[in-house]
């Protein structure tokens, strides 16, 4: 298969995220976004090591995999911190310091 | 793919030795972690001896580490690869191990004091901070990129709970949120310059980019190109090079101290080594096209860090700056790429962790509970109230500044060193305007601290005496006497420091 | 099946009436939308707050170490595969691995996590001390009318 097209598709992926990243407002959207983009590179590894008949590609995106779910958990802790101090997760609202 | 044809998977003899300081610092985390659930002490201090003491066993196993690759046990040029290639025993991973050991010891002392303080200790913290610790030392001697980004993930997420730790300061809750979101984002960003690169040369070991860089011509290296700097950015993120540095100023002011001091320190020094590791090792074939990248961005950074540090008016938000500065002034190390400049750099770090320990004990000290009085103004005679801690600070940011006498003064000293070896003349003249503008906010701190007079409305002379727990003065006695020692006799730790670089055959 | 076909017609007919209703409106109508138009109706008077919502947090928690112990089963499958050909080495390993994970499960257990009812039957110290607080009222109150009763008696 050719790898252009997955690699693509993960381009594409990983636009959406950095522009989900920078474009919304709620924290918990910011979190997604990271999940797209961190699952975009998951496609590339894959797509990678099927290019190169290899298998540390695959065995890197099951460490991505766990790795992201590390980050959400924690970071959706932290919303929840913040949400009930809050009562909004706006990145915006959220600028007692300097942002 | 045919998975089944890899019938024999070489499992190679696990090396545990290569391992063993990061085993420690892990395995202190898993029984803090036990203890807490079979039972839980009344006293946090003792959670935290135990930290200290899981730390000192893990320096103890990375100096037998040092003396190992020193004596030429390890194996051939002083360096050993463990678990397939993951890892790999050398003087340059533990050096800075040691290093890292060094700066959660101090952290511990630190948060230990801060934690009674501010009411808000609980074993866990300690857990963090050690599996935080692990991560980097995990991330100083990976030898392949998988290694590095989950050390890197371990590292970042124990430090991004820590950062949101304090549960009364919403300061400390913003700091965190920031941090992560931050955070998450460069680390796809590294994530994707890794894919990049593993799929130009079909392998994510460090020594395997090298071999096939050696080996094949590549037809055209824009894959590699592009994987380089998203690497490079993700971890300039780490070390909070500008133009990555947006966190860092929000995440240094709200965060708890002693957490950002071990983040200053910690992180920066895995963060470097990272670098180093990838661009030295894996993309040594790409020296010329990243030594540009890096210059520019060792360059900004010091400027930039200079500069905004000038019109802070809140002292932590000033030590972000410096920091960021600090920064810059190590990259000045990596892009010389020669020896000196190493050695220098890998000085500056152990210099840069002592440091900014003390002065954050210091500004712990001064700010009392709530973190409240870190503001330029409530230092505005402080010589008068607290002689001896003003002039413990006073000396420490001589000291960052890099006032001849002192380790800073010998830590740019030596980066700089480097930069004549390579003639990079107009980096050691962006680097000496950097140091003259740092010398500025640093000088008028002291200067706020001696010169000024106390304010009119004379709320401080009602204060009483800082108490200073002796935990925090053996923090202070330690940092200054190591900075005084740095700077007066340097040898012995520079050479030390030289035989680590990575070069040392 | 012929039969039905009128009934066939008909509902497309009607899906298809809401559908064209619905886009022209929706493409021909003017949008001057406000916050307050926006917002849910609520007796017609414009809310000023959010409205407090009960939190649980416990669903929260559950969720997310399921979350994190499921995740961390993904790592089991390639050892399972490969699991003659790892030997007793990869057995140890993933022994040590289920071990670490088991000593983060021993540790949400403790800081009860999983208890979802609050606790009905009580402990024995909370019993007791029940019983105290009550032995004690029984006292004061015994003492209180001996006292009235030696002063009447004086």
């Amino acid at each position: 298969m050719d790898t252009v097209y997955p690699l693509t598709l993960s381009a594409l992926l990983f636009g959406i995220g950095v522009y989900g990243i920078l474009a919304r407002k709620n924290a918990v959207m910011i979190l997604a976004s990271v999940e797209l983009m961190l699952n975009a590179c998951n496609i590339n590894f894959v797509a990678f090591g099927a290019a190169w008949n290899e298998i540390s590609g695959q065995v890197f995106a099951l460490f991505v995999i766990a790795v992201a779910a590390a980050e959400v958990g924690i970071g959706l802790a932290i919303v929840l911190l913040i949400y009930r101090n809050h009562v909004n997760v706006n990145v915006d609202e959220i600028d007692s310091m300097k942002w | 793919m045919n998975i089944h044809a890899a019938a024999d998977i070489p499992t190679s003899p696990a090396d545990y030795s290569a391992i063993a300081p990061e085993l420690a610092m892990l395995g202190t985390g898993l029984v803090l972690l036990l203890m807490i659930a079979l039972k839980r002490f009344k006293n946090d201090s003792w959670y935290a001896a135990i930290a200290a003491f899981g730390t000192l066993f893990s320096a103890g196993w990375a100096i037998a580490l040092w003396n190992a690759v020193e004596s030429g046990e390890v194996g051939d040029d002083h360096v050993r690869f463990a678990f397939s290639g993951m890892v790999v025993a050398d003087g340059f991973g533990a050096f800075l191990s040691v290093l890292i050991c060094l700066a959660v010891l101090l952290g511990i002392l630190l948060s230990d004091v801060y934690l009674r303080h501010e009411n808000a200790g609980k074993a866990e913290y300690y857990i963090l901070l050690l599996f935080s610790a692990a991560g980097m030392q995990f991330m100083v001697i990976s030898n392949n990129l998988v290694m590095m980004f989950i050390s890197l993930e371990l590292l970042s997420v124990c430090l991004y709970i820590l950062s949101a730790w304090h549960r009364d300061r919403s300061d400390s809750q913003e700091a965190g949120l920031k941090y992560l979101l931050l955070g998450a984002f460069s680390s796809a960003f590294l994530l994707y310059g890794i894919a990049f690169l593993y799929g130009a040369t079909g392998t994510t070991n460090l020594v395997g980019f090298e071999q096939y860089f050696a080996e094949n011509v590549l037809f055209s290296s824009g894959m590699v190109l592009l994987g380089m700097v998203l690497v490079v950015v993700g971890l300039c993120f780490k070390v909070a090079a500008v133009p990555f540095h947006m966190w860092a100023p929000d995440v240094y002011q709200g965060a708890p101290m002693p957490v950002v001091a071990f983040m200053a320190a910690g992180a920066k020094v895995a963060g470097f080594a990272g670098l180093w590791r990838v661009l030295e090792v894996g993309l040594s074939a790409y020296e010329l096209d990243w030594q540009p990248l890096l210059w520019a961005i060792a360059a900004i950074t010091m400027l930039v860090g200079s500069v905004l540090a000038i019109v802070q008016t809140d002292v932590k938000r000033m030590m972000a700056y410096s920091s960021i500065a600090h920064a810059g002034f190590i990259l000045t190390g990596l892009v010389a790429a020669n020896e000196e400049g190493v050695r220098g750099a890998l000085f500056y770090l152990v210099a840069y962790t002592i440091m900014v320990m003390g002065a954050f004990a210091v500004i712990s000290l001064v700010a009392r509970r709530g973190e409240q009085d870190t503001s330029l103004e409530d230092y505005r005679g402080l010589s008068r109230r607290e002689p001896l801690l003003a002039g413990i600070l006073a000396f420490l940011l001589f000291a960052m500044a890099g006032i001849p006498g002192t380790s800073g003064f010998v830590a740019k000293f030596a980066v700089f060193g480097g930069l004549a070896g390579a003639e990079r003349w107009v980096l050691i003249v962006v680097g000496t305007l950097a140091s003259v503008l740092s010398a500025f906010f640093y000088l008028r701190l002291v200067v706020y601290m001696f010169m000024e007079g106390l304010p009119l409305e004379a709320k401080t002379p009602t204060l009483s005496r800082l108490p200073v727990p002796g935990v925090s003065a053996v923090v202070l006695a330690v940092t200054v006497f190591f900075t005084l020692q740095l700077g007066v006799l340097p040898e012995g730790l520079l050479d030390i420091a030289g035989r680590a670089t990575l070069f040392a055959g | 099946m012929g039969d039905y076909l009128g009934i066939v017609v008909m509902a497309v007919l009607a899906l298809s009436f809401v559908g064209v209703s619905l886009g022209v409106s929706a493409l021909l109508a003017p949008k001057r939308p406000t916050p307050e138009k926006l917002d849910a109706y609520e007796c017609g008077i414009v809310s000023d707050q959010e409205s407090v919502e009960r939190f649980p947090v416990q669903f929260y928690l559950v969720a997310m170490i399921f979350i994190a112990f499921d995740v961390e089963i993904i790592f089991l499958y390639p050892w399972a595969v490969r699991m003659r050909a790892l030997e007793l080495f990869g057995f140890f390993e993933m022994a040590l691995f289920v071990v670490v994970l088991l000593i983060a499960y021993a540790y949400i257990l403790r800081e009860g996590v999983l208890d979802w009812a609050p606790k009905r039957t009580l402990d024995r110290e909370t019993l007791m001390q029940g019983f105290r607080v009550e032995a004690d009222r029984a006292k004061a109150a015994l003492s209180e009318q001996d006292r009235g009763r030696k002063s009447e008696a004086a």
